[in-house]
């Protein structure tokens, strides 16, 4: 399974992941032990309040580890500041924008803050890769529209264009597909597939569809109650991760269709 | 600029178009109109244009900063430090004896009261800022602050004479005139460090658009950027209000003029548009107090709310939707 190590992007040791107070520590999942290949698309799945969305703040810096240790591009990333790692890592998050009275160009050439100068002026090239992103995600034709005019469908494509401008190697979604219809969440998906493929970006998201992300991913991590996995899909279904994802009362995992069943 | 002549040349005593650009531009026709002119119309437009500006731009800083739009320039406890300073000054003084008291109401210890009195809630609120991670409880501390001090202000005017009671009142009005060449120097100085940090502080306060998360994922240090954005507008209101009082409505109306008329949160044309439209403001509602042709001079502080709060309304209203 283990390949040559320059190809690994972002790797995880020994990481215990929660939440950090004076008094007390609420630790959520740990011994987490996690590398993501380059160029690849991977699916987080998990239960509700089982820690996706802990360990997606966790690996993009929102909130600190409370051991073990994450490394970006081979550097540790406690001792990355905050500019590097915006070159290197973008988001998408869930929480609603602060503004929506922004225009869709607007908001995808906020990506390109990093490397702007200090009143943020757009240089030809920043333009070229603002136009490249709107045309990545197919919504070249909404740049003039405020984000507020728009559904929520649009609103991810626009979120996820900004992602892209921001020109780095890792891109990170919360949940991308929440909000969304059944065809919204696929085309979604899809679209991240095909970025990873046309980009050579690696795209990490933590998702509840997990019919989609077996059929989509390269990689699939699958938070369980004691232990964190990170395999491809056809090994984890094989291997019955799926089958103790949830309590067996309600669903089970059919390994032929690859998807879930009310029993 | 048609504004600035227009401010200019109304007053009590009333003075001929031409001679006003007489007295401008050096030619003296008649001495009396051209101290008038000199020493006291020039230095009030030219505080107008300071004080609106000053206080359309502080509330874009803080409407951003706390993603509120009924945030303004004193929600940080500015104002009502600075009426603590003067309340302290003027109805405290009572307490000290009768001599004393009259060395101490001249117009520069009102001054550095309020300056004082804003500086001294403005630290404490960064300090206990500082400690919280969440902007929106800077908020709530910031307006916590504002009733404390409020309700020391309550307290000593009860204990005051009628007076002395008057006399903080017509503070509370607010005035733009009565300020020297010297005062207006050291007002400009102080206003004009707050809008370089301003200017400074457009890239991140477009960012924050967004978000603190995604600001910060953008390499924006959030800390940082928030003390700058903080202390330029305590620097900017904290003076305006030292100066011409607590002059109320044109930090939280100016912003959400200027984003009706602009239609955009782009703070790289909204801070030079919001400076210009408070100016602008804050000149004409200074005309109107004058009231062309009479004698007397309204409190300003009733003009900017009288004229202004329609127009935002009526914005409103038209657009039916609320720009932030």
């Amino acid at each position: 399974m283990k390949k040559d190590t320059s190809h690994i992007i972002l790797k995880t040791e020994q990481l215990s992941i929660g939440y950090k107070t004076k008094k007390a520590k609420t630790v959520i999942a740990s011994n987490i032990n996690i590398e993501l290949q380059k160029g690849q698309l991977i699916g987080l799945v998990g239960a509700n309040g089982i820690g996706k969305s802990t360990l997606l703040r966790t690996l993009i810096k929102v909130q600190p580890a409370l051991s073990g240790s994450i490394t970006l591009n081979t550097k540790d990333l406690e001792s990355t500041t905050n500019l590097e790692l915006a070159k290197q890592l973008s988001i998408v998050l869930t929480e609603p924008l602060t503004s929506k009275n922004l225009s869709v160009y607007e908001l995808v050439a906020l990506g390109r803050h990093p490397y702007t100068n200090w009143v943020g002026n757009l240089t030809e090239e920043d333009i070229t890769i603002i136009n490249n992103a709107l045309e990545l995600v197919n919504i070249s034709d909404l740049k003039d529209r405020r984000c507020y005019e728009l559904s929520d469908g649009q609103l991810q494509k626009v979120m996820i264009a900004r992602a892209l401008s921001q020109d780095t190697d890792v891109i990170v979604l919360d949940e991308p597909t929440t909000h969304l219809d059944m065809y919204h969440k696929a085309y979604i998906l899809k679209l991240l597939q095909k970025l990873t493929k046309d980009t050579g970006k690696t795209i990490l998201f933590s998702s509840h569809e997990i019919d989609l992300a077996i059929q989509l991913c390269d990689t699939m991590i699958v938070m369980r109650e004691n232990n964190v996995v990170c395999n491809e899909p056809c090994h984890l279904i094989t291997e019955g991760v799926f089958d103790s994802l949830f309590p067996k009362d309600l669903i089970a995992f059919d390994k032929t269709s690859g998807s879930f069943r009310v029993t | 600029m048609i504004c600035f002549i227009v401010n200019i040349s109304l007053g009590s005593v009333s003075i001929p178009l031409k001679s006003v650009f007489g007295s401008l531009f050096g030619s003296i026709e008649n001495s009396t109109w051209d101290i008038i002119i000199n020493n006291v119309r020039l230095p009030k437009a030219i505080t107008a244009i300071l004080v609106g500006s000053g206080l359309g731009i502080s509330g874009l800083l803080m409407q951003t900063l706390f993603r509120n739009p009924l945030a303004g320039p004193f929600v940080l406890g500015i104002s009502s430090g600075a009426s603590l300073g003067v309340a302290l000054v003027i109805l405290g003084s009572g307490l000290f004896g009768g001599l004393f008291a009259t060395v101490l109401i001249s117009k520069w210890s009102i001054v550095i009261a309020a300056s004082l009195g804003s500086l001294l809630v403005l630290l404490a609120v960064l300090a206990v800022s500082s400690k919280v991670r969440d902007t929106m409880a800077i908020l709530i501390i910031g307006l916590m602050f504002g009733s404390i001090t409020a309700a020391v202000v309550s307290v000593l005017a009860y204990f005051s004479s009628a007076e002395q009671l008057q006399q903080y009142i017509f503070w509370g009005f607010g005035s733009l005139s009565n300020l020297s060449w010297n005062e207006l120097l050291i007002f400009f100085g102080i206003y004009a460090l707050g809008i370089v940090l301003s200017i400074r502080s457009i890239k991140g306060l477009n960012s924050l658009l967004l978000g603190d998360n995604y600001a910060k994922s953008l390499g924006l240090n959030i800390k940082q950027s928030r003390i700058i954005i903080i202390l330029a507008t305590s620097l900017i209101a904290g003076t305006v209000t030292a100066f011409a009082g607590p002059i109320a409505f044109i930090g939280l109306a100016i912003p959400h003029l200027t984003r009706q008329i602009f239609k955009t949160s782009n703070h790289k044309v909204l801070l030079p548009a919001v400076f210009l439209f408070g100016a602008i403001v804050m000149l004409i509602c200074d005309s109107i107090a004058q009231i062309p042709g009479s004698d007397y001079t309204l409190p300003i502080n009733a003009i900017t709310a009288l004229v202004g709060a329609p127009v935002v309304i009526w914005l409103l209203v038209r657009q039916r939707k609320m720009m932030f």
